[in-house]
């Protein structure tokens, strides 16, 4: 898209909200897409165990997107977040203090965008590397801290003996995963609305220039630090839900939650599908778990080695050729973020001294 | 842009839909092994075990062809309750099978009562698995079993002081319990007790504070597969110099890593319920076609737990004649007594848990390699964390 003529502003003005309002637009391809997510519910419902994990990496994936390919935070510790969510719904099932799966999920959400909000401030710190470096230690910190704390977090066995009631007080968690799966579809379906009219809006267009090039960002008036401490919230409020999902999906919940290999493989499936257009962790989580779940069956012993090939050559066949991390997703930013009235610079335009 | 996008997505449900389909006649076993990561070799030999029974003994029983299905959990309790639930619910099987730790079957036991399908603990440890659920039994070992005897043990052959080191979760506990109260109650003191994380485990600077307490002996129980580990470092710490021995639940001298760890194991005794030394007809033909089919792999402790979980499942399903209703499985298999490469052993119909001969094992050097041989043995023990209440 080129940039309109904004020779007037009272021109600029209307182009702008032509902008915002063909952004808000669904298109064809995006209604398919959430039909198909709900037709599963009929189906197939001898795989609503599967989807319903799927769902939960896909809210995973889509609350790391909304850092990573919106505002450029990179990060290998967002379990953090997610870990914090699932204990808190854990516990508060386990000792009967909200008893109801979406307030006791709420309430989650809250626990993992209150614990994003105090370490957005460390996060913001700094550029990738250094943010890389402390997203993974604070999430080791909070591992250990579950291990050390074993009266409350049941340590290294998990917390065990959670009983999960029923969801709005109707609709009990069954064997077959057939409520989990409603349930936590339309959790994602909710989240993916907010996302959406989050990023469509003008606070998520102005991630998006901090995130193209933080200086000019901050010289046309663009303030950083609220801006970013704002989504990292959201998104952190996001991953709080996503491990409320899977605890009270599976009515345990153990330290795996809170792992580094979940923070990994929650980039990984964000990576499979695309950042910054909030379909890739969707899409991600559905490639990367029925091909996990296919080759681990095949072959339970060697399993890794496939998946590991498969991921290779998934990066290199879905993307023309490996540009590092950054270029690609740079590159994709930029084609959606069109709006820009300045042809796209060199598409790696340094991130160093971004903060003025 | 989101065409391209879409298409694994239909790819991946296609492959979803093109599930199992089941067969008349077939029993499934769902089997929930750490085929990989740090449990990797307890997964390994329980299923080598598993496929050696079907191999002896034919895939047919009362009529029911015998199909394993085998899922990885990495010894994580997450993965084992998902795949506990999709092999009830997709795969439709008739027992399950496996859990290479406690927490792996800890999580599934709800599962089991839900779903009324029985769960053999063919790896796991720990006194309460048992009770967590009426639908599981175990052919495995409880940790009380062992470490009360070498507790005993120890206190009568000359070892007065000892610093315990365990991995910090259930199993861990119940052994560190067990054995402090067995030994203290035999006049034994524990100067220290020392808890080492589960996951990553460096004992170096455990061992060096063992050593500065100067014991006479340490006790270690660490899950299958880290005592090459403990022992490697065990004795670059100098600790056998010092003059301290090592002693425990048979875990750390492991049959599968015994010949790695050296000559300086030589000498650590052990309480357990297996060695591949043991001295029976049963046991030695057992070794011999399990190192055949698997390369001249050693069967361990864990790989008899697998064997007899088959058995019990074999025996139970002609008791039952083909019939998979889990209460009538549970009825046929409480009680169960035969001869095990370990030994005899039964299955306690008030607790389903395994009742086994323990023996007291010494490393020693034997053809040119190490084994624990057995020199004292304690006839059917059960489960001390049960027969207390």
């Amino acid at each position: 898209m080129r940039g309109p003529d904004v020779s007037t502003s009272a021109a600029l003005a209307s182009a702008i909200s032509a902008q915002f309002s063909a952004r808000a637009r669904w298109s064809p391809l995006e209604m398919v897409f959430w039909l198909g997510a709900f037709s599963t519910i009929w189906l197939l419902p001898e795989q609503h165990l599967i989807l319903t994990e799927i769902v939960i990496w896909a809210l995973l994936a889509l609350s790391l997107d909304l850092i990573l390919g919106y505002a450029g935070i990179i990060s290998l510790g967002h379990a953090a977040f997610f870990g914090v969510g699932a204990y808190t719904a854990g516990l508060l099932a386990k000792h009967a203090l909200v008893g109801e799966p979406v307030l006791a999920l709420l309430v989650s959400g809250l626990a993992g965008g209150a614990f994003g909000f105090a370490t957005s401030f460390l996060v913001l710190r700094g550029t990738d590397l250094t943010r890389l470096m402390v997203t993974l230690g604070v999430a080791l910190l909070v591992r250990e801290i579950a291990n050390r704390a074993a009266w409350l977090t049941g340590g290294a066995d998990g917390l065990q003996g959670i009983d999960m009631q029923p969801v709005l007080g109707l609709f009990r968690f069954d064997l077959y995963g057939h409520t989990a799966y409603i349930y936590s579809l339309t959790v994602l379906f909710v989240l993916f609305l907010l996302a959406r009219r989050v990023v469509g809006s003008p606070f998520g267009l102005s991630l998006l220039a901090i995130k193209g090039n933080p200086l000019r960002a901050s010289a046309v008036g663009i303030g950083q630090t609220w801006r970013l401490v704002g989504i990292y919230t959201l998104a952190a409020a996001y991953a709080g839900i996503a491990g409320g999902l899977l605890t009270q999906t599976t009515a345990f919940t153990s330290l795996e939650s809170l792992s580094f290999d979940r923070s990994a493989d929650a980039l990984l499936v964000l990576i499979i599908g695309g950042t910054g257009h909030l379909y890739g962790g969707l899409i991600g989580a559905v490639v990367f778990r029925f091909a996990q779940d296919w080759i681990s069956t095949a072959t339970p012993q060697y399993w890794q080695f496939w998946i590991g090939l498969f991921l290779v050559l998934i990066v290199l066949v879905g993307r023309d050729r490996i540009g590092g991390w950054f270029a690609p997703l740079r590159r994709l930013a930029d084609r959606i973020s069109g709006w820009r009235p300045w042809r796209p610079g060199p598409a790696a335009a340094p991130d160093e001294g971004g903060r003025p | 842009m989101l065409k391209h996008l879409l298409t694994p997505l239909a790819v991946a449900l296609g492959l979803a839909a093109a599930g199992p389909a089941s067969a008349q006649g077939v029993v499934k076993i769902g089997v929930i092994e750490a085929m990989t990561g740090q449990q990797q070799s307890t997964g390994v030999q329980t299923l080598a075990a598993m496929r050696l029974y079907m191999q002896q003994h034919g895939d047919t029983v009362a009529g029911k062809k015998i199909e394993l299905i085998v899922k990885d959990d990495g010894a994580v309790a997450d993965n084992s309750k998902r795949l506990a639930q999709e092999l009830i619910v997709r795969d439709k099987v008739s027992f399950l099978v496996g859990f290479a730790v406690t927490p792996t079957a800890l999580a599934v036991a709800p599962l089991a009562t839900e779903a009324k399908v029985p769960t053999i603990v063919a790896n796991a440890g720990t006194s309460i698995i048992t009770e967590r659920s009426p639908y599981i039994l175990r052919t495995s070992f409880t940790l009380p079993q062992s470490s009360v005897i070498i507790g005993e043990w120890a206190a009568k052959n000359g070892i007065k002081k000892v610093v315990t080191i365990v991995s910090d979760y259930a199993p861990g506990a119940d052994s560190e319990k067990t054995f402090t109260e067995a030994f203290t109650k035999g006049g034994g003191q524990v100067l220290e007790a020392v808890k080492v994380p589960l996951a990553a485990p460096d004992f170096a600077p455990f061992l060096q504070r063992a050593r500065d307490a100067s014991p006479d002996a340490i006790f270690v129980f660490v899950p299958s597969g880290q005592g090459a580990t403990f022992v490697k470092q065990f004795i670059e710490r100098g600790l056998d110099k010092a003059g301290i021995k090592i002693i425990g639940p048979g875990d750390v001298t492991d049959d599968d890593l015994l010949n790695g760890m050296g000559e300086q194991v030589i000498g650590t005794v052990t309480a357990h319920m297996y060695s591949a030394d043991h001295p029976s007809e049963l046991n030695k033909t057992y070794v011999e076609a399990f190192k055949k089919a698997n390369n001249g792999l050693r069967p361990n402790f864990m790989s008899v737990g697998g064997y007899d979980a088959m058995h019990l499942i074999y025996e139970a399903l002609k008791k039952t004649n083909g019939d998979t209703n889990g209460d009538k499985l549970m009825a046929a298999m409480k009680g169960m007594a035969w001869d095990s490469p370990r030994g005899p052993i039964s299955i306690d119909p008030e607790t389903r848990d395994i009742v086994q001969n323990i023996y007291i094992r010494k490393v020693e050097k034997k053809n040119g390699e190490l084994y624990n041989v057995e020199f004292a043995t304690f006839d059917a023990v059960k489960d001390p964390g049960k027969a207390k209440k």
